[in-house]
Parts: structure tokens; sequence; C-alpha cells
């Protein structure tokens, strides 16, 4: 019995474990049942009735990211190229967020939009909007699903149910708990959940730690095993990309991963920044993403280090499939490190990850189908009971649909990976769209649209060509840097041609939206002080990209 | 859209919102999940504490999450959620108004 429970991934858990889990379940159910007296409004179910203080949608806000695909696949990505993985963690998010809080949070708040998609029909044009809204609403929902078929899987790997009892118990929490609170339920769940998975991956890192002697210990190791001391560099060994275990050169770092990828990602994701737009004021929604950079700083020590860890302490790991991939470092630490208790909560911590990853694609989705596509299109001009009661039908609308998508990609070896890679490439021509219409007056209506649409064609074009071996890249990863890039480039370019071709908004039109026209609500909030220092968003923001240089001078 | 009378609902929402505080719950369930997993640390077997590489966890961490669920608890108790009053509604100037 202890042979077999060694050989796979099963993990043995106890009634007290179970107790534990079965408590948070009835806990996020009753956060549910408790918001939803909170709930008058569309407002209340889609934007938290914009009542939020900063710490609560700043943790919602890093939660809404740090999903159990993220968490594992970040593991993984420790295990497999070393320090190289702080890249995601530091210049790939700290940069982009503090952007996002200063520079960019004005525009959205302040401009009173409900969504992202809703901003582009301010800036630009209908069928830019209508463009965006789809392709967002239909990647949420596969997102949920591919969230949702995640769950099933490390369900049936760690505790041995069967792929379908877990999909439809999942979907059927989310969906609760979703329906009737709304965005609240979903934020406040994002923020308990983040407290529980740190309270799962604290003691595997401190366990782990023990296990291999230290960090010493630990970079000793790493240094004598296969991975080297490459591993144990973030930019020395960058200068070619061969040098490094990530494959990666620090032009492809800096730019690829830094600015486009990375901008794109945090700075136009509304699965992200509907957490700011949820903030009670202004400036808790500039210093939402700017207070989440903070954790985010910090998340690599118990994801990262537990991934090196995992490389010295199980044998094989690394394997092409079967138990012993690196996607599961963490569960494999999990079952050989952790006591039932700890491990009762470790389990509880994965699963409310992957179930606030799917609330935050879900509390995405109802919100940009009911603005977007249902009131702007569909049925306009109805009382607010009516999109209220519309935003809950698209919530059970898109679970429902998501446990389809579910189905469908249990046929599939690898299709997270890919579906992931594929709509991080939809934000970089978002964010080049978004940058210049932002920062530019003249661009036009129509230079929005095709700028959108030509470099979301340009990044699928790459990613087919990849697919279909007309292009090689030394690793799935070189290609979405590179994706990134030209569908950054293409949008920029085709944004500043088709304006000199088509007719500028009047500047009447664009007040509040775009940089160096002041709005009703004043835009000019930039470089706005603020009383108390630790409430002044450029202060703040300051200190987590110095944190982040600082963080990264010992691992150099 | 009436601007005026949703201005009017969301002053009293704020206050509902306010009745239920986020730090309630963490602290309730940290609260709960400290004590449980202290008490399995207390009574752990050897073989419990050897496969955690001799470290207590169970104990340290219920410890811990007790103390944190202590903490939210505390934190709510010295500056509990108030209905709106002026202070508040004192940066309400930049906030748009629910559509």
């Amino acid at each position: 019995m202890v042979l077999a429970a060694e050989s796979g991934l099963r993990l043995d858990l106890d009634l007290f474990d179970y107790l534990i889990l079965i408590l948070y379940f009835a806990t996020v159910l009753g956060v549910g049942f408790a918001a939803r007296r909170a709930i008058k409004t569309s407002a209340d179910f889609f934007l938290s009735g914009r009542s939020l203080p900063a710490w609560v949608t700043g943790l919602a806000f890093v939660s809404a990211n740090l999903g159990a695909l993220e968490i594992l696949g970040m593991a993984a990505n420790g295990a497999q190229y070393g320090l190289l993985t702080l890249h995601y963690y530091w210049i790939g998010a700290v940069p982009a967020m503090v952007f996002l809080g200063i520079v960019m949070m004005p525009f959205y708040y302040g401009s009173k939009v409900r969504s992202v998609p809703e901003f582009l029909k301010r800036r630009f044009n209908k069928p830019t909007h209508i463009f965006n809204a789809i392709s967002f609403a239909v990647a949420q929902v596969l997102i949920a699903g591919v969230n949702l078929f995640a769950l099933a899987l490390i369900l049936d790997a760690l505790l041995g149910w069967e792929l379908w009892v877990s999909i439809l118990v999942g979907a059927a929490i989310v969906l609760t708990y979703i329906t009737i609170g709304g965005l609240s339920s979903a934020i406040y769940n994002e923020v308990l959940q983040f407290f529980v998975i740190l309270a799962g991956l604290i003691p595997l890192t401190i366990v782990g730690l023990v296990k291999v002697g230290g960090i010493d210990g630990l970079f000793d190791a790493v240094r004598s095993g296969p991975l080297g001391d490459a591993a144990l560099h973030t930019w020395s060994n960058t200068g070619s990309s061969a040098d490094n275990p990530l494959g990666a050169n620090w032009i492809g770092i800096l730019f690829g991963l830094g600015f486009v990828l990375s901008f794109g990602y945090w700075t136009t994701n509304f699965a992200e920044v509907q957490r700011a737009l949820s903030a009670k004021d202004m400036n808790a929604a500039r210093r939402t993403p700017i207070i989440a950079a903070f954790p985010k700083l910090l998340i690599p020590a118990v994801t990262v280090i537990p991934g090196l860890i995992a490389v010295i302490t199980v044998k094989g790991l690394g394997a092409d499939e079967g138990d012993l991939t690196y996607n599961n470092a963490i569960p494999l630490l999990m079952r050989d490190l952790l006591p039932n208790g700890v491990l009762g909560i470790a389990v509880t911590g994965l699963l409310a990850s992957f179930m606030a990853g799917m609330a935050a694609n879900v509390s995405g989705f109802n919100t940009v189908f009911t603005y977007d596509i249902w009131q702007a299109y569909i049925k306009k001009g109805r009382s607010d009971e009516y999109y209220l009661r519309i935003g809950r039908y698209a919530t059970i609308g898109g679970v429902v649909i998501g446990i389809g998508t579910a189905f469908i990609a249990s046929g599939y070896g690898n299709i997270m990976e890919y579906i992931q890679q594929l709509f991080s490439l939809f934000n970089a021509p978002l964010f080049a769209t978004f940058i210049v219409g932002m920062f530019w007056k003249r661009m036009t209506p129509w230079a929005g649209f095709w700028s959108l649409v030509l470099g979301f064609l340009a990044s699928l074009a790459l990613y087919v060509a990849y697919l279909t071996d007309a292009i090689a890249f030394n690793s799935a990863l070189e290609q979405s840097f590179w994706g990134a890039g030209v569908a950054f480039v293409t949008a920029v370019i085709i944004a500043v041609a088709v304006t000199f071709f088509t007719p500028s908004k009047p500047d009447d039109e664009l007040r509040g939206l775009v940089y160096g026209l002041g709005g009703t609500s004043d835009g000019t909030a930039i470089v706005s002080g603020e009383k108390v220092w630790w409430r002044n968003p450029v202060l703040l923001g300051t200190i987590a990209v110095v944190l982040a240089i600082a963080l990264y001078i010992p691992v150099w | 859209m009436a601007e005026n009378n949703d201005q009017v609902d969301q002053k009293k929402l704020s206050a509902a919102a306010r009745l239920f505080d986020v730090r309630r719950v963490i602290g309730g369930l940290f609260v709960v999940y400290g004590v449980i997993v202290t008490l399995i640390g207390l009574f752990d077997s050897q073989a419990e504490i050897d496969k955690a590489e001799g470290v207590r966890i169970n104990l340290w961490m219920g410890i811990g999450m007790l103390v944190l669920g202590l903490l939210f608890l505390l934190w709510l108790r010295l500056n509990p959620p108030k209905p709106p009053d002026p202070s508040d509604l004192g940066t309400d100037d930049d906030r748009p108004p629910a559509h």
C-alpha cells in the first residue's frame, strides 16, 4: 500500500484534511449569500458598487492572477529554468502594474467606463468595441473551461475523484457564489484564497528548505546538478540565448517579456482591471495594482524555490509525461513533505486558487457580455433590474459553456498551454492600440479597429506557422516572446498608417480618454499628491520598482 | 440613466456593504483553521514529524494561522466598518456614479 501511494500522486487525506476542505467551501458559499444582501443594482453586481478599499482590491488583483495554473506553472518553470523564472515576477510584472496604477488608471477609472471594451468604444468606435468585446468574452469562457479541466485533473490525481464529478462540483460552487454574490463575492473569495494558498505553500517551502539544508544547501545542490550555475543567475548569462536554461537573451526578456507581454497582460486584461474599477475612489483604484505589486515581488519565494527543491529531492522529475512532469512539482512535494493537517490546507489552497481563477474569468465575462454586448447592441435602454438579471443569466451561461469547453479540453493533451499562449497573444495588439490611442489624440477610430484586428492576425499567423513547423523556434516560450513582439509592432504601424487616411475624432469627444486632454473628472491626477505618504500611488509605485531592482542584485 | 437615484442608492448600499466585512471572514476562517491544525500538531505522531523532516510544521503553522486570524479580528475591532461619515464622503468627489 505504501508502494502504491509512493508511485502515484495520490495524497493520503484524512478526516481532518477533508474537514478543512469542507469548511472552506462552506465559507465561500456563505460569502456569496452574505454578499447578496449588498446587491441592489447592476453596478453592485458587476463592480461591487465601486465601494471596496484598496487593500481588498489590491489583494484580489494579485489573486486573480494567482490561479492554480499560474502557481503550478511557475513552480514547473522554476524546476526547469531555475531563477530565470523570477523574470516573470519582477521585470515581467512589477513595472507594468505600476504603470497601470500611475499612468493608465486615471483614464480607466476617471472616464467612468465599466469595462475595457467600453473604453475602446469611447476612444475609438463601435466596430473596435464589438471586436474586442466578443473576443474577450470568448477567451474568458474558454479559459474558465481550461481552469475547470485543470482543477478536475488535479483532483483526479491527488484525491482520486472522477473527472466529471470534479468538473460539475467545481462549476456548481463557482456558479453559486458568483450568480448570487456577483463581483463582491468573487473578490472577497480571492482575498480569502490569497491567504489560504500562502498558508499551504509556506509550510511546503519551509519543510523543503529544511530537507535540502537551507538556501545555501539548495543552491549548492542546484549548482552541482544538471541545471548548473546558470540556473542561479537572472541576468549574467543572458548575453546569448544559448548560455541559459530559459533560451532567451536579455533583449527578448527586456522587450518581449518585460514590455510587450507584461504590459499587454497587466494593463489591458479586463479580468485584472475590473478589480481596480471596483475600488471606492480614484486613489484606491490607482493603488490597486501597486499594492498588488508587493506580494507579487515575494510570491516566487513559495513557487520558484519549491520548484528548485523538487528538482533536487524528487528523483526523475522532468519526465515528458506521467506523474513526474515539471507541472507536478508542487503536488509531488505536498505528497512527500506535508503531514495531514497542513496537507489539508495546501490542497484547499490549490482548489481555492483554481476556483478563484475560474471565478475571475466568469465575472469578467458576465460584465462584458451584459454591458458591452447585450446592453450595447441587443436590448438597449431597459431597466437596471433587467440588466442585473441578464448578468445572472450570463453567469449561468458562461459556466455551462465553460463546462462544455472543459470536456472538450479533456480530449486534448496539452491544450492548456496553447490556449493560455493564444490569448496572452491577444493582449499584445490590444496593448499597442491602447498605448498609441491614449497618448496620441490624432489616432483615428478606424486606426483603432484595424490595428487591433491586424495585430491579432499577425500574431495568429506566426503562431500557426509555429504549430505547422513553417517557422522554427527554440521553445514555445521563445515563440510567445516573438509573437507578442510581432503583434505589437504590426499594431503600432497600422495604427499610425491608418490614421493618415481616416478622420480623427474631435477633441471634445476624447476628454478624459487621452493624455493631455483634461476630462470632466480631470485626468490630471497623474501626479496628484495625497496627504499620507502610504496612500500616494506615485511614491508606492516607485518603492515597488526600486524593490524589484534591489531583489535582482543578490541573484544577478 | 437616472444618475440621481443611483447616487442615493449608492449611499444606502455602501452602508449595507460595510456591514459585511471581509476581515471577519478571513479572521473567522483562520482562527478555526488555526485551532484545528494546532490541535493536530499537538498530537502529531512521530511518523508525521519525520515526514516533515523533524519540523513540527502542523504546530507552527497552526499557531501562525491562529495569530493571523486573531490579528484580522483585532483590526476589525479597532477599526470597525462604519456607516458613511463626512470624512469618508470627502473622498467621493472623484468616484464615478454607479451606472
